[in-house]
Formats: C-alpha cells, sequence, structure tokens
C-alpha cells in the first residue's frame, strides 16, 4: 500500500479508537453510576426557577448576515489554499489576479460595513 | 498490519494526550489559583494536590447522568462523540519531530483546521437538544463566534503556507530558519487572538458565560458525558498550542535538546501564556467580539497576505528581511497610535 493511502488508513484508525474510547467511558460510567430519576430532576436547568415555554420556540439569529458574509470568505480560503502554495511557480500574473480577487471581496466587507450590517444589536 | 500499527499507534497517542491533559489541568488549577493569590487544590495526594485530577474524573464517573425529559435523547447522547472524535483525529497529525509523527499529510494544517471546525457542530447539535433556552443561546453565540474567527484564522495559515510553499506541518517546520513570528508579526498576533477565540476560553468565553446564560451549550450535561465535553476542550488547547508552535515559533527546531522536548516545551510555555489571559482579563461583550473578528482581524490578515505576495514576488532574495520590517513598522505604528487616541 502507497504512503499516501496508509496515511489516511491512519485517519480512519485514529476515528475509529477515538470512538471506542468514548464508548468505554461512558459504558464504565453507566455501570458504575447510580439512577435515581425522578420527574423533577429532569426538567429543564433555569437556575431552579420553575421553566416557562418550550426551548425551542423563535430566536432572533443575529448572526445570519456574517453567516452569508462568512460563506463568501470561507470560499475565499478554499481558493487561497492551493494558490499558496504554487504561487511563486505562477509568478506576478497569478498574484495580480489574487490580488484583484481579495480586493474585490475586501470591498463587498466594506459595503456590509457601511450599511451596518456588522453592527450587532 | 497496517491496521494493527494503526491501532496501536492510535492507542498510544491517546495515553499521551490524556497524560498532557492531567498535567494541564492540574498545572492550571495551580497557576489560577496563584494568580489569584490563593493555593488551589493542596491535600489530594500530599504533595500540592497532584491526584486532583484523578479525583475529578472518579467523582465524574459516580455522578448520575440525567438527560432532560423533553429533549432530543438522540442527538443529545450523540453530541458528545461528535465534539470529541474530530478533535482526537485531528491531534494524529501533530509532528513531535521531523520522523515522529503518525498521520503525515501533505495538507496537514488544513486537516487540522477542517476537524477542529467539527467541535462547534456537536456543540449546536448539544445546544439544541438539550430542549433549555441557555444552552440554545449558548448554542447560537458558539456558532456566531466560529464564524467570525474561522476566517481569520484560516486566513493566517494561508500566509504561513505561503512562506513555505506547503502545507505539510513539517515542511513549514524545516522552511522556518528564524521562526516565522519575527517574519509575520501580524499574523502570529491575529494567530494567537483568533485561537483563543476558537477555544472559547476566556475573554472569548461568551457562548458559555457562567454569569449570563450559567453554562451555554452544556447546562444539561452531567457526568461522563460533561466530561467529554470538557476533554474535548482541552484536546482543542493542545492543538491549538501545538498549532502556534509549529506554524510561528519553529515548532521542534531548537539547538542542543531532542526535538521533542523543543516542541513540547514551546507547547508548555504558550499553554502558561492562555493560562494567564484567561485568568487576567476580563469578558469581552457580544458586540465587542463580533467588531474585533471583522473590522480589526480580518482585515489585518488579508493585509498580511497581500504583504506577503507582494514581497515574497516583487523581492524574491531578500523577501525574509523585507516582510519582517514592513509588518513590524506596521505593528509598531499600530500600537503607538493606539496608545496616543486612546488613554
Amino acid at each position: 500500500m502507497s504512503e499516501y493511502l496508509s496515511a489516511y488508513l491512519n485517519v480512519a484508525m485514529f476515528a475509529v479508537v477515538a470512538f471506542c474510547f468514548v464508548a468505554i467511558l461512558l459504558g464504565v460510567s453507566a455501570v458504575v453510576r447510580p439512577k435515581k430519576e425522578n420527574p423533577v430532576k429532569l426538567e429543564p436547568y433555569e437556575c431552579g426557577m420553575v421553566p416557562f415555554g418550550g426551548a425551542w420556540s423563535q430566536f432572533n439569529v443575529r448572526f445570519y448576515v456574517f453567516a452569508l458574509l462568512f460563506l463568501i470568505f470561507d470560499v475565499e480560503i478554499a481558493f487561497l489554499y492551493p494558490w499558496a502554495t504554487v504561487f511563486r511557480e505562477l509568478g506576478i500574473t497569478s498574484l495580480i489576479e489574487m490580488l484583484v480577487f481579495i480586493f474585490i471581496l475586501l470591498l463587498g466587507l466594506v459595503y456590509a460595513w457601511k450599511k451596518g450590517v456588522l453592527k450587532w444589536v | 498490519m497496517g491496521l494493527l500499527i494503526g491501532i496501536g499507534l492510535a492507542l498510544l497517542v491517546i495515553v499521551l494526550v490524556l497524560t498532557h491533559i492531567i498535567v494541564f489541568i492540574w498545572c492550571e488549577l495551580k497557576i489560577f489559583a496563584h494568580i489569584m493569590d490563593r493555593y488551589g487544590p493542596i491535600e489530594t495526594g500530599k504533595f500540592h494536590g497532584v491526584l486532583q485530577p484523578f479525583a475529578d474524573v472518579l467523582k465524574l464517573m459516580n455522578k448520575e447522568d440525567t438527560v432532560p425529559g423533553a429533549s432530543d435523547r438522540l442527538i443529545f447522547k450523540v453530541a458528545p462523540f461528535v465534539v470529541f472524535v474530530p478533535a482526537f483525529m485531528a491531534i494524529g497529525a501533530i509532528p513531535l519531530s521531523a520522523t515522529l509523527v503518525v498521520i503525515n499529510l501533505d495538507i496537514g494544517a488544513f486537516y487540522i483546521i477542517a476537524l477542529s471546525a467539527f467541535t462547534f457542530v456537536g456543540m449546536i447539535m448539544a445546544g439544541w437538544s438539550s430542549f433549555n433556552k441557555y444552552s440554545l443561546l449558548g448554542a447560537f453565540r458558539a456558532a456566531g463566534q466560529l464564524l467570525s474567527y474561522e476566517l481569520p484564522f484560516g486566513l493566517t495559515i494561508a500566509g504561513v503556507a505561503m512562506m513555505a510553499s506547503s502545507l505539510n506541518l513539517i515542511t513549514i517546520v524545516n522552511k522556518q530558519v528564524v521562526p516565522n513570528a519575527f517574519i509575520q508579526p501580524i499574523g502570529f498576533l491575529v494567530f494567537v487572538i483568533a485561537a483563543e477565540a476558537e477555544l472559547s476560553r476566556s475573554p472569548f468565553d461568551i457562548p458559555h458565560a457562567e454569569s449570563e446564560i450559567i453554562a451555554g451549550y452544556h447546562i444539561e450535561y452531567s457526568g461522563m458525558r460533561w466530561a467529554l465535553f470538557y476533554l474535548a476542550e482541552y484536546v482543542s488547547l493542545i492543538i491549538l498550542c501545538s498549532m502556534t508552535a509549529l506554524l510561528f515559533l519553529g515548532g521542534f527546531k531548537g539547538p542542543i535538546l531532542p526535538p521533542p522536548v523543543w516542541f513540547l516545551l514551546k507547547v508548555y510555555v504558550l499553554f502558561f501564556i492562555l493560562a494567564w489571559i484567561r485568568i487576567t482579563f476580563p469578558r469581552v461583550r457580544p458586540d465587542q467580539l463580533m467588531d474585533l473578528g471583522w473590522k480589526v482581524l480580518l482585515p489585518a490578515s488579508l493585509l498580511n497576505i497581500v504583504l506577503t505576495a507582494s514581497i515574497i514576488i516583487l523581492l524574491p532574495d531578500i523577501w525574509p528581511v523585507a516582510l519582517a520590517v514592513t509588518e513590524f513598522t506596521i505593528v509598531i505604528a499600530t500600537l503607538i497610535y493606539l496608545g496616543r487616541t486612546r488613554r
């Protein structure tokens, strides 16, 4: 087997071992620990108050626009990584292309900033 | 055969990691205590409470583990796995020396940040499935923090990859004649701040701010399930300290002492500095956190990339010196400006 594949085989083994480790820890604890349930114990914890309403209600998801911005920049990072490893061989053309790319995205950030999107109200 | 070796190595790594986590927990208890001018654990194990972490583990093993009645039971039980397993998978790619590495990938740095981002999925699963308003708020806060700090974090790693022309961690270390922190001070500062926020440790512990939302996404967890969140947090701490050491401080390079010793030394010094920051600074507000991430760190990391790329291409012979001079000038000018304006 090639060295390349064996590295990824190790990744899989790490996943298996970590999974088993967690399962064993929880299993041992399940044997050792006491189990005395009562209805009050199973209520949501709100610092001792009687909980009111459900938790899965509507929330103001403030980071929605942040998420959109994040998506754009994350794709940029995905393009940057391969470029970063080879840009020396590609020379000045690729540098200018990447600068234009970064500049356009930066323009987007400045636009969002001016529009007040980055304000956490 | 390869399978058995892989399993053996993974077991070895899990033992090593747990040993270091136990040392970390004890050190942290003592560092916090002494900075706060108290003793910390002193009785357990006779010598300065060295057995305190073991006592904690035994106590957590024996603790009753409740699953809230109204929760989504399946997701609630799967969340600790999702938090811990990727964190542990990432740690295998960290080299202790030029040859001592279990998972040697060409894209090592990318592999580690990709897997450490998974932890947040587990946090959101935990927060949502608990059926508790505060844990859901904590999960939302965790998501917001990930979105804001993943960007500068990833961009600074790209900056390092540009200098080494590789994403392999061993190559990155071998190409550092001078530690990268002295060539890219902007990248280094952004990386350390973003790493602290990724760990959601104080001053960036907004996802589990005790005085605001009790404990964030893991309020409803108790016993061993809670301990797994705690463990995963320390695994991430080790990963980020190691990444800082490898990418910016010359990793396992150093005179006289053998490479793994140098590496661990750097990791422990970084760990001490992070613990010091954690206990000294007050918590920031969510809006301050977002401002810092989007208006300071993201432009700074983009500037770092543009400077690095331009100087490497335009001055191919003297780029390390030119880059260091430029970036240090910018950092010092910013500090002087801040010192003059914010009294």
